[in-house]
């Protein structure tokens, strides 16, 4: 039954009884995507502030203070690492829907890892070339957009372990899911950085 | 075996111990408590901070103990506690966590873990919230929109570490209400029982429900807004800072929008409103059909006004900031998005009155708190009309006029729904019955004082009076009538401060001595009422999940042996 239909159920009416418990997806699926929507939200938000923030200063006629950051290799080799772990973990799934053994999902959660420490390394190769929080709104919104959205993957981390514990299949589907979904927030950001 | 979901196998989790049956339980209900006693106890700060405002609005000078500084610091802890920790926290983790599953028919939450996380979030965002009375300086003092520059500038009481606590429990607050939200939206979507249609559900899960969406989707840009003040003050970032002058020298901040975060912070502040009111507005029209014995009216349109106002709070964050400047098409645009707002809240005023329309309106307490809601909302909404235009808007920003009307419309409105809802489902809460005197002593003193206090502000608004300052001095436009209005409302606010201890007392009291509650007192047909034990045990039902067949709302049914059917009842 599409949603209209039930919004428009007319209660009251002996003619609506009906007893059947339609298809529900998982609780887990539910709660995921109304997280995806949180973290939409969110990350749209931070990213609608950074292009206000851009041109503000020039339009209100002072001189430009946005100095745009470069991009290191580093950038694109950490976005080449998460878009393997994606892969992984949806590796991972095919094969947990076929009911497979398979070492993916620690593949995945380890390029996981390694995402992470690259941001690291970027952070500390941003510091050495003088790219400091505080000294251009630019820079302090790359800290800002790359720190919240490390915070995520980090969480996708402990979901990770939990489902290296466990392997049951709505598990390694939510996972999955999730991971693709930072992966979608990271090409948002990185390409506003890229274009900016 | 018993199972969290109609469709589900995996087991209910159950306690084991004394610790895990009341500290940190799983339970919804539990939680719920721990929620309500969390919320209400801060609320008691805030309210006693309103007191300490009120002795030095009606007695200037009287207390020296309480300085400019200081005045400033309670207008700011109250707002912002009264609006997130108090009304937000005990209308969705209070009543969200005790009605959602049970009134849907499920025996818990869906992700009871995170449910208990949530609780446990709340609470130290509140511990950390008190802290800032504790840390020097203070608590903030920046007003409770904490709008930058000042709210991290020198010479707002605050400055250097009360706003850095208040930022820091808000953004852990953020935390607690999504872990807690994405819980009652999942529950309501996934865990209905047999029979539990969407439209099958009561007013109040609607209510609660549209308002756990909207604060998913809100409560970001309160927590982005935190985090990004907080680069500003700890780490000397720009985000909002602009460029200024301190003692005479150039800051290091530079070309920053206080503007940036006005918007951000009214994108969650307006939301925020609806947030509270919504699940009022829910709840009181299930109180109104219940004690009217009568269906509500208009079920269908009650539930599409409560999906349509939550939608269309999205759209009229920036009637909070015609005085900011802005683009006169800008200000256009929102208040007439703001206006459209009045058509489906007038729906819903509509709605309940002609559910009290003939009915068998029985005056019992929850009752009487419900209609005076529905005098206090239509109140608070009308002055809204003046507010929500820019040209009237202008000359009343800022003034007492402002104060008067959101204290009416989300301030008491709320809170008399709340009282209401106490006094409604406490039976059930705790099996014992309240004393009706008491409580009926409590109602009016509360209703007829809250008119006390805040219609004579409306005057004073007009007179030009402005709000947030601590002393009026000489003014030509001031003229003495203003200062006795200013002690009536100090005293009538005292009246009604102390007689909230006639609540407390009654609730207290009735816990250990009331009498016995009958399981459904009121004769209600929504599910909660029909639990097989008062108060709900363990679980919620019993063996077997209830089945539905019926909506929420047959009262009073032509032909029926009783004045109401239960939704559990089949049809013949």
């Amino acid at each position: 039954m599409n949603l209209i239909a039930r919004l428009s159920e007319r209660s009251w009416e002996p003619a609506s009884d009906r007893l059947d418990l339609s298809h529900r997806p998982s609780a887990g699926a539910v709660g995921l995507a109304a997280y995806a929507a949180v973290m939409a939200v969110m990350f749209s938000l931070v990213m609608v502030a950074y292009v206000m923030r851009m041109g503000l200063h020039a339009a209100m006629g002072h001189a430009d203070d946005w100095v745009a950051m470069p991009h290191p290799p580093l950038l694109w080799i950490n976005s080449a690492v998460l878009v393997m772990s994606s892969v992984a973990w949806e590796v991972a799934r095919r094969a947990a829907e076929r009911g497979e053994a398979s070492r993916a999902p620690l593949l995945g959660g380890a390029l996981g890892l390694c995402f992470l420490g690259g941001q690291w390394l970027l952070w500390r190769h941003y510091q050495a070339a003088g790219y400091y929080l505080a000294s251009n709104p630019a820079n302090a919104f790359f800290y800002l957009l790359t720190a919240l959205h490390g915070v995520h993957i980090a969480g996708g981390l402990v979901a990770a372990a939990w489902v290296l514990a466990s392997r049951t299949l709505p598990h390694v589907r939510l996972c999955a899911l999730y991971w693709h979904l930072l992966l979608l927030i990271w090409m948002a950001i990185a390409v506003l950085l890229l274009l900016t | 075996m018993a199972t969290t979901l109609a469709d589900d196998l995996r087991p209910l989790h159950h306690p084991h111990s004394w610790v895990t049956r009341y500290i940190w339980s799983q339970d919804h209900k539990v939680i719920a408590i721990q929620y309500s006693c969390t919320a209400i106890a801060i609320g008691l700060v805030a309210l006693v901070l309103s007191a300490l405002m009120r002795l030095q609005l009606g007695f200037p000078g009287a207390f020296p103990a309480i300085t400019p500084d200081n005045y400033l610091q309670f207008v700011s802890m109250h707002g912002m506690i009264m609006v997130v920790y108090l009304l937000t926290a005990l209308l969705l983790g209070g009543f969200g966590n005790y009605l959602i599953p049970l009134m849907i028919g499920a025996r818990d939450m869906v992700f009871p873990f995170v449910n208990m996380l949530s609780y446990w979030f709340y609470l130290l965002s509140v511990i950390v919230l008190v802290a800032g009375f504790f840390v020097p300086g203070g608590p903030t003092g920046a007003g409770w929109t904490l709008y930058p520059p000042q709210a991290i500038s020198e010479g707002t009481p605050g400055h250097q570490w009360g706003i850095v606590t208040m930022l820091v429990s808000l953004a852990i607050f953020v935390a607690a209400f999504t872990m807690g939200g994405l819980n009652y939206v999942t529950t309501v979507l996934q865990a209905r029982t047999r029979g539990m249609t969407l439209m099958r559900m009561p007013l109040s899960v609607w209510g609660i429900f549209t308002a756990s969406v909207m604060g998913l989707l809100a409560f970001p840009a309160l927590f982005v807004a935190a985090i990004m003040m907080l680069f500003d003050h700890l780490a000397g970032t720009s985000f909002f800072m602009p460029t200024m002058q301190s003692a005479g020298a150039i800051t290091s901040t530079q070309g920053g929008s206080p503007l940036l975060f006005q918007h951000l912070f009214w994108f969650f502040g307006h939301p925020e409103v609806y947030i509270v009111a919504l699940p009022a507005f829910g709840i009181v029209s299930d109180l109104v059909s219940v004690h009217a014995r009568r269906n509500i009216f208009g079920y269908r349109m009650m539930v599409w006004a409560i999906v349509i106002i939550g939608a269309l709070s999205f759209l009229v964050w920036a009637h909070h900031m015609y005085v900011s400047g802005m683009n006169p098409y800008f200000g256009f645009f929102f208040a007439t998005s703001t206006l459209i707002i009045a058509i489906p809240t007038a729906i819903k005023v509509y709605n309940w009155m002609l559910t009290l329309w003939r009915g068998n309106i029985h005056m019992r307490v929850p009752m009487l708190f419900a209609i005076a809601f529905i005098f206090t909302f239509i109140h608070g909404g009308l002055s809204g009309l003046f507010l929500g235009n820019v040209s009237v808007d202008v000359p009343l920003s800022d003034t007492f006029f402002v104060v008067a009307h959101f204290h009416m419309v989300m301030g008491v409105s709320p809170v008399l729904v709340i009282f209401g809802a106490i006094y409604h489902w406490y039976p059930k809460i705790t099996g014992r019955m309240w004393n009706e005197t008491l409580g009926k002593l409590h109602f009016w003193i509360t209703f007829l004082g809250v008119y006390a206090i805040f219609l004579p502000m409306h005057y004073l608004g007009i007179l030009g009076v402005p709000r947030r300052y601590y002393a009026l001095g000489q003014a030509d436009f001031i003229p003495p009538s203003v200062h006795l209005a200013n002690q009536w409302i100090s005293i009538a606010a005292l009246a009604v401060f102390a007689a909230q201890s006639l609540f407390f007392f009654n609730m207290i009291w009735s816990l250990f001595r009331g009498p016995k509650a009958d399981p459904n007192p009121w004769g209600a047909a929504s599910l909660e009422w029909q639990t097989p034990q008062t108060p709900p045990a363990h679980g919620n039902w019993g063996p077997k999940l209830p089945i539905v067949y019926r909506w929420a709302y047959d009262y009073s049914v032509p032909g029926a042996e009783r004045d109401f059917i239960p939704q559990t009842e089949p049809r013949a």
